[in-house]
C-alpha cells in the first residue's frame, strides 16, 4: 500500500506587514488559520492535528510556542507538532503535515507557518553573540553576499541581473494584496540607485522583515474528491539537509539542493522541468538566488539562469516558466511562514485561486524553501489533476 | 500500518556536561547508536532530531548538531522544537508512508548553562504569566496543591515515589540523583516550593540520546530482539492553568487509549515524570495498576534531560526488554506547564 | 487622560563579559555531590535580554486597558460562564470570543504555592505566593501572586482582593498582586466597587512591554576552548577528520564529512586567501566600532579545508579580490587573551593571487598537507 493521496483543500494567509499591531500572536495566527479552514469549508472540529512551523523562538522571546499556541489553534484533546528546520521550516512544516496524512495517521490536518517579527529585532534573533568573538556579519545579508558574488563571478552574469528579479517580485507583489512592499511607484531605475547594503547587495534586492502567517488545510483522497472547490493534488515532497561547511561544498548549488530537487521531481514523474511546471514559488529572499535557484533546481544550465531572468522568463506576464507571480521572499518575508507561502502559493497557483496573481491555465506548480547557511531544502510539487 | 521498532539505543545524562559543545556530547552517542546495527549515516532512509535554542541560549543549535551525523552526502532530515519523542514519531510516521525501512532520531538538551527553573517561564502564557515570572516549580507546585487537596494523593505517598526513584536510579548508571533517602528523610526535607520539596523536583542533567529505526524483516535483520512500537499517539491539553483540572492530565488519558495502554498486560512504565506529583497524575491518566513497575530506571526525577528525557524513556523500555525484564512496556514524554502535552507509545519485544 | 505608553528603549544586545575559567554553576536542585563536579572549563556569562513589545489584538488590550483604569474585565463563554483573565478564543474548542465584562477584585484562592526568594526576573519586592484566583463573577482562575509574608498565611479557599499599582500603563503587573481581606464572596465587597470608567472613552492599550533578561554560563566545548586558548598564544588550530583528512577551522570537534569526532588538532599559519567577501556598506547594531564600508570575507587558512569569516583591514574594500592573498593582523602581544578577537583582521600580503579551482566550491577538496605540529 502506498502513500495515501495527499489533498490541499484550504488555503489561508494574513495581510503580512512590518508590525500587525492590530493582532496578538495567536490572532495572526487565528486569521490565518481561519481563513484556510473557511476555504476548505471546514470548522475546528474537523481538524485531526495541526502541524506548526516557525524558524528560532528567540524571534519573539516565547520558548516553544506551540505549547501556548495549542488552546488558539484547537489542539486540546488534539495532537500538535512544533517543525523547526531554520529558513526552510515553513515548506519542512507542509512535508511533515503531508506525511501525516500520507501515513494514514490522520485523514485531515491543518498547517501552519508564522513569525511574528515585529516583537523583537531579526539582526539580534538571528544573531545572538558568543562571548569570545565577534561577529562580522551584518545579518543574512552579510552571509549570502558572497555566496551571491561567487555566482556572479561563476556565471558571468551582467550586474543588473539581481535588480531585474527584485524589481520583476515587486511589480508581481502589486497583483498580490496579501504582500508586505506594494511599491506603486517603484522604477527600476530605483532599484538599482538603491544603496549598496552588503555588496554586491542593494537594498532593494533584499527581502523586508514581516509579521505574518500562513495556513493550510491538507486532506486524505476521499476528503480531497469530495471537496467541493478547487484542490491541489500534492505529487511529491522532499527533504534535504547537509553540512553547512566542508571542503569542496558547493555553495552555489549545493547537493542538498540538487538532491532534494531530483527527488521531488523524479516522485511527481516529471522529466522536462521548465516545461512540465507552469509556475514556480521559490525561496528567494537576495535577488541573485533567482538565477542560482533556476539552475540549481535544473530549470536552467548551469551559468545560464541569469538568462531566463534577463529574457523575461520569470514574468508572470509572458514568462514562459513565471517565477515567485505572488512578489516572493522579496516582498514579504515573516521568516518561519515564508517557506509555507511558497508551498501555499504553489497549490494557489494549481487552484485557480491565486486572483491577479493567477498564471493562466497552471496545471503543476512548484513550491521550495531553503535555510540555515543554505543547507536545508524543502520542496513540493502540486498539480490540478489527481 | 508497518511494524516498526526500536533496534538500538545511547544515552548519556549527567548533572552538567560543561566542557563539551552539543555536538561533541553527541557525536559518541550517534556513532554508538549506529555501531550498535552495523549501520551508518548513508543507511539511514531518515532522520529526525529535537531541541530546544532556549536551554542553552544558542540560536539554531540544531545546525551546529547536524555536523555529528556526517550529513555529507545530504541527508532526508527534519527537525522539531520538542522532545527526542515527538522525533521518535514523526520518523515513525515517515517510515509508514516512504518506501524507506530505516530512521535515525536524536534529542539532546543541555540546561545547565541557565536556570532552567526560570528559562521555563517563557513557555508561558507572554502576555499574562511570563511577564511575572513564575518559575516551574512554582507552577507545578499549584497543581500539587490541588492534587494534595483533592486526596488524591498524599505527601507520604509522593515521598514514597521520591524514595523508590532514589532505589530504583542506584541501579541506573544514567542517574545523577541516586543517594538514597527514606521516605521519612524526605519528608522531613524543607519545602523548597512549599508544596514541593526538593526531593519532588526532578534532577536537571544535561545529555543526550540516539536510537535507530527499522521496520519488520529490516528490524529483524538487525538485532536479536526488536522492540516493537506497538502504538504510538500524543496529545495536547489547554495552555490556560485556569481552566483545566490539574489533577488529571486528559490529553495523557486519550493518547494511552488511542497507543493501546489499557489493551493487554504491561510490565514496566517509563513516564516522563518530571515531579513526583506528575508521576501520580500520569499512573492514573495510563490506568497503570500496582502490577505495573514505574519508573524502573528512576526516572526523570533521577535525571530530568530536557529535551531528551522523553526520548529516554523510550530508550529505557526498550533495554529493559532487550535484557529480558519483561515484553511489555509503556513509554511517555510530556512537554508544557502541569503535563500539557503526552505522548504515549506501547513497546513489544519480538 | 493616560497616554499610550510606548517603550522607546533601544535593544540592550546581550553583554559579553569578561571570560573566567571556574567551575560551571550547576542546577540547582540537587543533593550535596549529586552528579560529578565539573573539571575546570572555560566559561564566561553570556546575558541573552530584549525589550520585547508584544502587541495585544483587541481582547487582551481591552483586558489591560481596563487594568490600567482599575478594572478588572472577563470575557463571556458560549455556555454563559466567564473567563478572566479573557483570551480571544475559548481554549475549549478555539471558537472566538470578545463579550467582555467586568468581574469583582475579590475573589478565592483555589490553589497556591510558596514561591521561595525571589527570582532575578520577578517583578515582586520580596517572596510572594502564587495562586490560582477564582474572582467573583469569574469561573476561571487567574494565575498571579498573593502578597504576604510567608506560607503560613496562605490557605486554599482563602478570601484576596486586588492590591493596584500606583502608576499603571496597562500591564499585568498594574495589578501589584492580590492580598488577603475578610468578605465573604456575598458580603459587600471592600475593594473598589465596579468601575464607572468607560472604557470607550480611553485611549485602548494596544501593546506590551515584556522584556526578557536570561543569564547563562556560556561554555564553548572542548574543541573551541582549545582553540581560544592557543589564541592567546597567537596561534591558530584545527581539527583534522581522521577518515578523510579534511582540516576544520576553527575546531568544532566534528568532522561533518565523516559524523565522527576528529582525531588530530593541527597548527595552521596564519595566512591564507580570501575565497570570497561581503562589502557592508551600513553599520551594523552589533558592531558600533566597525565603520562602514568595510569588507568582510571568508579566509581559508593553508592547509585549511574550510573557510571562516574574518575581516579584510588595512587596504580599501574595492581593492579586495577573490583569491587575495591575506595575513592575520593580531593585537599587540599585552592585549592578548583568551578569545577569538586577538586577530583584528586580516590584511593584504602582496603574493600572487590564490587560483580558485572551482569557482561554485568552498575551501579545499581532500586531504590537507600535514603542516606545523600536531597533538
Amino acid at each position: 500500500m502506498g502513500k495515501e493521496r495527499t489533498a490541499v483543500i484550504g488555503v489561508g494567509q494574513t495581510k503580512y506587514a512590518s508590525t500587525r499591531g492590530d493582532v496578538s500572536m495567536a490572532g495572526l495566527l487565528r486569521e490565518a488559520a481561519q481563513r484556510a479552514l473557511d476555504t476548505a469549508h471546514k470548522t475546528w472540529a474537523d481538524i485531526d492535528a495541526v502541524i506548526m512551523g516557525k524558524a528560532p523562538d528567540f524571534f519573539e522571546g516565547v520558548m516553544m510556542p506551540e505549547i501556548y499556541l495549542a488552546e488558539a489553534l484547537g489542539c486540546v484533546g488534539k495532537p500538535i507538532m512544533r517543525v523547526h528546520t531554520a529558513g526552510s521550516v515553513g515548506g519542512s512544516t507542509a512535508c511533515v503535515a503531508a506525511s501525516m496524512v500520507q501515513s494514514r495517521v490522520h485523514s485531515t490536518v491543518l498547517t501552519i507557518a508564522w513569525e511574528k517579527q515585529s516583537e523583537s529585532n531579526a539582526m539580534w534573533a538571528l544573531s545572538l553573540p558568543q562571548p569570545f568573538t565577534t561577529s562580522v556579519n551584518a545579518g543574512a545579508g552579510g552571509y549570502f553576499s558572497p555566496i551571491m558574488r561567487r555566482y556572479m563571478a561563476m556565471s558571468d552574469a551582467p550586474e543588473l541581473i539581481g535588480c531585474l528579479v527584485a524589481f520583476k517580485d515587486r511589480q508581481h507583489a502589486l497583483k498580490n494584496p496579501y504582500a508586505h512592499l506594494h511599491q506603486h511607484d517603484l522604477t527600476f531605475e530605483q532599484v538599482v540607485e538603491s544603496p549598496m547594503l552588503w555588496d554586491p547587495i542593494r537594498y532593494s534586492e533584499t527581502c523586508p522583515s514581516s509579521d505574518g502567517a500562513c495556513a493550510m488545510v491538507l486532506t486524505d483522497e476521499a476528503g480531497g474528491d469530495a471537496h467541493d472547490g478547487p484542490v491541489a493534488w500534492i505529487k511529491g515532497t522532499a527533504m534535504r539537509s547537509e553540512s553547512n561547511s566542508y571542503g569542496g561544498r558547493n555553495m552555489v548549488s549545493p547537493a542538498a539542493s540538487e538532491q532534494c530537487a531530483d527527488d521531488v521531481f523524479a516522485q511527481a514523474g516529471i522529466g522536462d522541468r521548465r516545461s512540465q511546471i507552469d509556475a514556480v514559488e521559490m525561496y528567494v529572499p537576495f535577488s541573485w538566488y533567482e538565477p542560482m535557484w533556476l539552475e540549481s533546481l535544473g530549470f536552467a544550465e548551469k551559468g545560464k539562469g541569469w538568462q531566463l531572468v534577463e529574457a523575461g522568463a520569470t514574468r508572470l506576464e509572458g514568462g514562459d516558466l513565471p517565477v515567485n507571480c505572488s512578489g516572493g521572499v522579496l516582498s514579504s518575508n515573516a521568516i518561519g511562514a515564508s517557506g509555507m507561502i511558497r508551498f501555499a502559493e504553489a497549490a494557489l497557483q494549481v487552484m485557480g485561486e491565486a486572483g491577479e496573481h493567477q498564471v493562466d491555465g497552471a496545471r503543476t506548480a512548484f513550491g521550495h524553501a531553503y535555510g540555515g547557511g543554505a543547507q536545508y531544502f524543502a520542496m513540493w510539487i502540486v498539480a490540478k489533476d489527481k | 500500518m508497518k511494524d516498526v521498532a526500536m533496534v538500538s539505543f545511547a544515552q548519556r545524562q549527567e548533572a552538567a556536561i560543561p566542557n563539551e559543545s552539543e555536538v561533541e556530547m553527541m557525536i559518541p552517542l550517534m556513532e554508538q547508536a549506529k555501531d550498535a546495527v552495523g549501520l551508518t549515516q548513508r543507511d539511514m532512509g531518515f532522520t529526525c532530531s529535537g531541541s530546544s535554542d532556549f536551554l542553552a541560549g544558542q540560536a539554531f543549535s540544531f545546525v551546529m548538531t547536524i555536523d555529528g551525523t556526517g550529513p555529507v552526502p545530504p541527508i532526508s532530515e527534519s527537525h522539531v522544537e520538542q522532545d527526542g519523542a515527538w522525533a521518535l514519531y514523526e520518523a515513525w510516521v515517515k517510515l509508514q508512508c516512504e518506501d524507506i525501512d530505516t530512521a535515525f532520531v536524536y534529542s539532546y538538551g543541555k540546561s545547565s548553562p541557565g536556570s532552567l527553573r526560570d528559562v521555563l517561564a517563557t513557555q508561558m502564557d507572554p502576555y499574562y504569566v511570563a511577564p511575572l515570572w513564575p518559575d516551574a516549580y512554582a507552577i507545578e507546585g499549584l497543581a500539587a496543591r490541588m492534587l494534595l487537596e483533592s486526596g488524591k494523593v498524599s505527601e507520604r505517598q509522593l515521598a514514597e515515589t521520591a524514595s523508590r526513584s532514589r532505589l530504583n536510579a542506584s541501579t541506573n548508571p544514567h542517574a545523577v540523583r541516586t543517594e538514597q533517602k527514606s521516605v521519612e528523610e524526605i519528608l522531613a526535607e524543607p519545602y523548597l516550593s512549599d508544596p514541593l520539596r526538593p526531593s519532588d523536583i526532578g534532577a536537571s542533567a544535561d545529555g543526550g540520546a540516539a536510537m535507530v529505526l527499522a521496520v519488520g524483516d529490516r528490524a529483524r535483520s538487525l538485532c536479536e530482539r526488536p522492540v516493537w512500537i506497538r502504538g504510538i499517539d500524543h496529545r495536547s491539553d489547554a495552555h490556560t492553568l485556569g481552566v483545566r483540572d490539574l489533577t488529571s492530565a486528559s490529553s495523557a488519558a486519550i493518547a494511552a487509549n488511542r497507543s493501546g495502554v489499557g489493551a493487554d498486560r504491561i510490565d514496566f512504565a517509563e513516564l516522563h515524570a518530571p515531579f513526583t506529583t506528575s508521576e501520580a497524575v500520569l499512573t492514573q491518566a495510563l490506568g497503570l495498576d500496582d502490577s505495573v513497575s514505574v519508573n524502573p530506571s528512576g526516572g526523570a526525577l533521577a535525571a530530568n534531560t530536557m529535551m531528551a528525557a522523553g526520548l529516554i524513556r523510550f530508550g529505557e523500555v526498550f533495554e529493559r526488554i532487550v535484557r529480558g525484564d519483561g515484553d511489555r512496556g509503556v513509554a511517555h514524554a510530556t512537554s508544557g506547564p502541569c503535563l500539557q502535552q503526552n505522548l504515549v507509545a506501547v513497546l513489544e519485544g519480538e | 487622560m493616560r497616554r499610550l505608553r510606548r517603550p522607546t528603549g533601544v535593544p540592550a544586545l546581550a553583554r559579553n563579559e569578561q571570560s573566567v575559567v571556574g567551575s560551571a554553576p550547576l542546577s540547582d536542585v540537587r543533593d550535596p555531590g549529586e552528579g560529578r563536579m565539573p573539571q575546570e572549563v572555560l566559561q564566561a556569562p553570556l546575558v541573552l535580554e530584549y525589550p520585547f513589545i508584544r502587541t495585544t489584538g483587541p481582547v487582551l488590550g481591552r483586558f489591560l486597558t481596563g487594568l490600567r483604569e482599575g478594572v478588572v474585565l472577563g470575557v463571556k463563554r458560549a455556555d454563559g460562564t466567564v473567563m478572566c483573565p479573557p483570551l480571544e478564543y475559548d481554549p475549549a474548542d478555539a471558537s472566538p470570543l470578545g463579550e467582555l465584562v467586568e468581574v469583582q477584585q475579590t475573589g478565592t484562592v483555589v490553589s497556591w504555592s510558596w514561591g521561595g526568594p525571589l527570582r532575578d526576573q520577578q517583578p515582586f519586592t520580596q517572596p510572594v505566593a502564587w495562586a490560582l484566583i477564582q474572582l467573583d463573577g469569574a469561573d476561571t482562575t487567574m494565575l498571579h501572586a498573593v502578597l504576604v509574608d510567608g506560607p503560613e498565611q496562605m490557605s486554599t479557599g482563602m478570601r484576596v482582593q486586588t492590591q493596584w499599582r500606583e502608576a499603571r500603563e496597562g500591564h499585568i503587573t498594574d495589578i501589584r498582586g492580590f492580598v488577603p481581606c475578610s468578605d465573604e464572596p456575598d458580603g459587600t465587597s471592600s475593594a473598589k466597587p465596579p468601575s464607572t470608567v468607560d472604557l470607550d472613552t480611553v485611549e485602548p492599550v494596544q501593546s506590551v512591554r515584556t522584556p526578557i533578561r536570561l543569564s547563562y554560563s556560556y561554555t564553548p566545548g572542548r574543541a573551541l576552548s582549545q582553540y581560544l586558548h592557543a589564541m592567546k598564544e597567537k596561534r591558530i588550530i584545527g581539527d583534522r577528520c581522521g577518515e578523510t583528512g579534511q582540516v576544520f577551522v576553527p575546531p568544532r570537534g566534528v568532522s561533518p564529512v565523516a559524523g565522527k569526532a576528529t582525531t588530530e588538532t593541527v597548527e595552521l599559519a596564519d595566512v591564507g586567501y580570501v575565497e570570497s567577501f561581503n562589502i557592508t556598506r551600513v553599520p551594523i547594531a552589533t558592531r558600533p566600532d566597525l565603520q562602514p564600508p568595510y569588507c568582510s570575507a571568508w579566509i581559508v587558512l593553508d592547509g585549511a579545508s574550510v573557510g571562516f569569516m574574518g575581516l579584510v583591514i588595512n587596504c580599501e574594500p574595492e581593492s579586495v579580490r577573490l583569491g587575495m592573498r591575506v595575513r592575520a593582523v593580531w593585537k599587540p602581544d599585552d592585549e592578548l587573551k583568551i578569545s577569538a578577537t586577538n586577530i583584528l583582521g586580516w590584511e593584504p600580503t602582496g603574493e600572487p593571487d590564490e587560483v580558485i579551482a572551482d569557482i561554485e566550491c568552498i575551501g579545499r577538496v581532500g586531504p590537507q598537507q600535514k603542516g606545523g605540529s600536531t597533538s
